[in-house]
């Protein structure tokens, strides 16, 4: 077992110290720790977009009633602000998160690393790729 | 005569205060002063009785972290003109989350022992003999860790982190940082013993990636690329060893 398993440890015969405890409004302190919050809370919006694309294939696939019904649902004015939030939220997440890839990523060529703003580039330049091939789609319609 | 600023500065004696409070001193501002200095004016000429940790005043030795008007920073790289001009006095505290000693010194035997934890030392299977010469290495193998080797154990990573405040078991930014700079060594065959340390809750997992031990490094080794970069060896690792058993096997014999 690993000393850092239990506890944090501490010198065995010290004198009175002094601790503070974290705030639990500890991120409201610092843009960068609202920021995180943030980027985590998105995530909650990005799997409300992933149920309403469930909910919308189970209209589809439910007949030209259901799909009606469906579209009528999304009209309403709670749900538009919903998801106009949630587009915030979900753009916000794609965002940050491709600027934080080249942390996480190290591409070497020929023996050197791969400069980051070329591996933020890529990631949008797919966003891009990706976004086009859904327009294709929607104005070939 | 020099141009004053006042430094408020966190005082604790444990024989004497129940918790810590600012005493406000005025001291000169020069244009080539850090907020070490200025520490050092009030200890020699103000009150002898301020404690602080403090040894080579430039960048090296890691003694001298601080909160400076509440961000992590090493005092010798500061410079107190950068906080002269609004008048308001520049707040000088311990690093956050350590548990403080006396005035601005804490106790930091939790991250001595976490970094041991990690064996940030060259680990060989087989040693060659003196005689066959040195391991040696390419520039590009350099490349690959040096950016780790940088990490001076400041703790001002520690001071930023969140995770590490909130859940103290965490090893942390520099010593997860210092692993990798001996997992990505060409001459290091540890990486296997470090990995039991490191893949755990306790280990890269504890990480959320708020990315603030990056932002505030002065020595720009960016343990949270580390620790985001050790996840994805992790989970390569763990994958492998599960479709390939006989693999791990191989290398726990080597």
């Amino acid at each position: 077992m690993s000393n850092t398993q239990q506890a944090a440890r501490y010198t065995e015969y010290h004198p009175r110290w002094y601790r503070t405890h974290v705030s639990t409004w500890w991120w409201l302190a610092r843009w960068p720790y609202l920021k995180f919050i943030l980027r985590e809370i998105s995530s909650v919006f990005v799997a409300w977009f992933v149920v309403v694309l469930l909910l919308q294939i189970r209209a589809l696939s439910h007949g030209p009633d259901a799909y009606a019904r469906f579209e009528h649902w999304l009209q309403n004015p709670g749900i538009v602000l919903l998801n106009l939030i949630a587009l915030f939220f979900v753009v916000f997440h794609a965002i940050t998160w491709f600027n934080l890839t080249p942390r996480a990523m190290v591409v070497r060529l020929r023996g050197k690393r791969v400069p980051d703003r070329w591996i933020v580039s890529a990631n949008y330049a797919a966003w891009a790729a990706v976004s086009l091939v859904v327009v294709w789609f929607l104005v070939r319609s | 005569m020099a141009e004053t600023i006042s430094l408020e500065v966190l005082r604790y004696s444990p024989e004497h205060d129940a918790e810590p409070s600012f005493q406000r001193y005025d001291v000169p501002v020069h244009k080539d002063w850090v907020v070490l200095d200025a520490l050092n004016y009030i200890k020699d000429k103000v009150d002898g009785s301020l404690t602080f940790r403090w040894s080579c005043r430039m960048g090296i030795c890691g003694s001298c972290g601080m909160m400076v008007n509440g961000e992590p920073k090493l005092t010798c790289a500061t410079f107190l003109s950068d906080y002269a001009g609004d008048g308001s006095p520049v707040r000088v505290q311990p690093l956050r989350y350590f548990p403080v000693i006396r005035d601005l010194v804490v106790e930091i035997t939790d991250f001595m022992s976490k970094l041991q934890s990690v064996k940030p030392w060259l680990i060989r299977g087989d040693e060659k003999p003196v005689s066959e010469g040195e391991y040696l290495q390419t520039p590009d193998q350099l490349d690959r860790y040096k950016q780790f080797s940088m990490c001076i154990n400041c703790l001002l990573c520690y001071a930023a982190c969140p995770v590490y405040g909130l859940d103290p078991v965490f090893i942390g930014p520099a010593a997860i940082a210092l692993a990798q700079r001996y997992n990505m060594d060409s001459r290091d065959e540890g990486a296997h013993e470090r990995m039991d340390v490191l893949a755990q809750h306790e280990g890269i997992w504890g990480c959320t990636f708020v990315g603030e031990c990056t932002q505030v490094c002065p020595k720009h080794v960016d343990p949270a690329g580390a620790i985001q970069q050790y996840k994805l060896t992790a989970t390569i690792e763990r994958f492998k060893s599960f479709l390939m058993p006989w693999s791990k096997n191989e290398a726990a014999e080597k």
